[in-house]
């Protein structure tokens, strides 16, 4: 079972206690964007097997949103993020670094 | 191939079983082959028999990374039916099904299937509308399935709870001839016959980048060193993802785990599968007489082959209410496997943004039943590069919005 912190009320909760939401970080494209972009941000998630960046809701806490980075893999939290981010902050990253060398994604890493 | 046959074994049984020969061969890889298939589960299996059988596409590799068929093929709860909603579903789920009756035949090898019958219980107002219009959509796609009342349910079912307090069994949607097989051996009979065929199982052999040039696929680098080939199949169910990055293309399919569980064997108490849709949950004794049960997926991406305890629990909890006489049961194993989702929860057979490189993936949690007629459209449109059968399933659907909207009609979709 998944166990993550939420960021706001510092809670230690089960995978029960949460809600997933998906791929974080997402760009969204609406009106003026070509097909490909739309189709992207509609049905082409991010998949990858090891660090993957989520979104999740504490549904059964304070109900707030957040973001949790994690292995795929290995099913390793590496950590939590406040949910008013465009993408993964430093020290998470470096948590990340640390436990996988070499490790690169997109245009992270 | 020797052919099994009752005086097969007649022979066998005269000398202590000793003329067994092994039912495929492991040979090394050859330097290139013209078509490579990546997986080998029921799907990759089923390709390549039938890119031989019907296509007389013979100089075949199939490249398993683990031990064929131990994928989702089998970790899977063999429920087989064809009562799906959309056209295109019902035409290659059916294909599939009618290819199950006469697939023992077919392979000479015992398949086990059983056409006991598949219900799915209608537990709430919305449910009965829902399967009284796919009961009315199946007749139009000669798909043989009736709605029945909650009498008849009880009299197919005699271990059945129908007036349970919270969800009462209100009829069920019924088509008898669905039912289950043996998933190893829908694998075990396809490796047997492609092997057969000429064709190179190269188990333990696992793919790590794919070549292209120009748009056009070269080949594929493997533990095994690189090996060419003019055509490149990917039917790799859960790790989809994995390689169409190595392929350099990306999918609409997410990996998620799907967890299943039996009981201790007990003596037979239901001949029909029963899947109760609403409490997510789904069950069938097999022929050692376990209680198979599976629930439903998680809700996050997940690589890892395992099942956690509340699944378990929420699955069984809602069993129980239709099935008390489950209570005591003791769990024996419990294990997950890795399913590929896709947006409109239908599979994806299509060509991809790479020259002659297929891809058969996005069964999810679903895919077993439709292993035959799968393997059938994927072998016409990789010999042929296109198949009536795959043609609404191709990757373009999404860009497009011609989804094959299932996941409303089916709920849990095995
Ligand atoms: C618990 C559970 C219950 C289910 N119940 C049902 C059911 O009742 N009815 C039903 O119809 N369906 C059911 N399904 C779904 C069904 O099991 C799948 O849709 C189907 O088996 C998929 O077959 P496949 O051949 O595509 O994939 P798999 O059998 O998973 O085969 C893919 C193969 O590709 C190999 N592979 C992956 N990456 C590589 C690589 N890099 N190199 C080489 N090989 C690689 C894997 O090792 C694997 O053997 C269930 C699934 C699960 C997990
Ligand atoms: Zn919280």
């Amino acid at each position: 079972m998944l166990v993550f912190k939420c960021p706001y009320c510092g809670i230690e909760a089960d995978e029960t206690e949460l809600s997933p939401g998906g791929e974080a970080h997402l760009k969204r494209f609406g009106p003026g964007s070509s097909d490909e972009e739309l189709e992207g941000y509609l049905f082409n998630r991010e998949n990858p097997k090891g660090v993957h960046f989520e979104r999740w809701r504490h549904v059964y806490g304070c109900g707030k949103w957040f973001h949790a980075a994690r292995c795929t893999a290995t099913l390793e939290v590496f950590g939590t993020y406040s949910a008013q981010t465009f993408g993964p902050p430093k020290e998470i990253i470096d948590i990340i670094k640390s436990k996988r060398p070499g490790w690169k994604w997109r245009n992270l890493g | 191939m020797k052919r099994y046959s009752v005086f097969a074994v007649a022979r066998e049984a005269l000398r202590y079983h000793q003329g067994w020969g092994r039912a495929w061969k492991s040979p090394e890889p050859k330097k290139k082959y013209d078509a490579i298939i990546i997986g080998a589960g029921g799907h990759g299996l089923a390709t390549a028999y039938y890119l031989g059988k019907n296509h007389g596409l013979k100089n075949v590799a199939i490249l398993e990374k683990g031990w064929l068929g131990g994928g989702n093929t089998g970790r899977n709860t063999t429920i087989i039916r064809s009562n799906y909603l959309q056209d295109a579903s019902a035409a290659i789920y059916e294909k599939a099904r009618s290819l199950y009756e006469t697939m023992s035949q077919d392979l000479n090898y015992n398949v086990m299937f059983s056409p006991r019958g598949v219900m799915m219980l209608a537990q709430t107002q919305h449910e009965i509308r829902g399967y009284k219009r796919t009961a009315q959509a199946n007749a139009l796609q000669g798909v043989s399935t009736e709605f029945i009342s909650p009498e008849k349910v009880k009299s197919l079912v005699p271990i059945i709870n129908i007036d349970g307090p919270r969800y009462p069994v209100l009829g069920a949607l019924w088509q008898s001839r669905g039912g289950t097989a043996r998933h190893d051996a829908v694998a075990w009979g396809y490796a047997r016959a492609c092997s057969d065929m000429g064709m190179d199982i190269i188990q333990q052999c696992e793919v790590t980048g794919i070549r292209h040039k120009n748009g056009q696929v070269q080949g594929v680098e493997t533990s095994k060193g690189p090996i060419d080939c003019q055509k490149l199949g990917i039917v790799v169910a859960g790790h989809t993802g994995v390689l169409a990055d190595m392929a350099g293309f990306r999918m609409p399919v997410e990996a998620v785990a799907l967890q299943a569980l039996v009981s201790e064997p007990i003596k037979p108490c239901m001949d029909v599968v029963v899947m109760a849709n609403t409490v997510h949950g789904y069950m069938s004794q097999s022929d050692k007489g376990e209680m198979v049960i599976g629930g439903g997926a998680d809700g996050f991406n997940n690589y890892t082959q395992r099942g956690s305890f509340h699944h378990v629990e929420e699955t069984v909890r809602a069993l129980i209410e239709t099935f008390p006489i489950i209570s005591r049961l003791k769990m024996l194993r419990w294990w997950g496997g890795i399913v590929d989702m896709t947006g409109d929860r239908s599979p994806i057979l299509s060509k991809t943004p790479v020259g002659n490189i297929f891809i058969n993936c996005g069964w999810g949690t679903g895919g077993f039943k439709a292993i035959p007629g799968s393997g059938w459209a994927m072998a016409e449109l990789m010999a042929k590069g296109h198949s009536s059968l795959t043609e609404e399933f191709s990757l373009n659907r999404f860009k497009e919005g011609k989804f094959i909207d299932e996941s409303v009609a089916a709920g849990v979709a095995h």
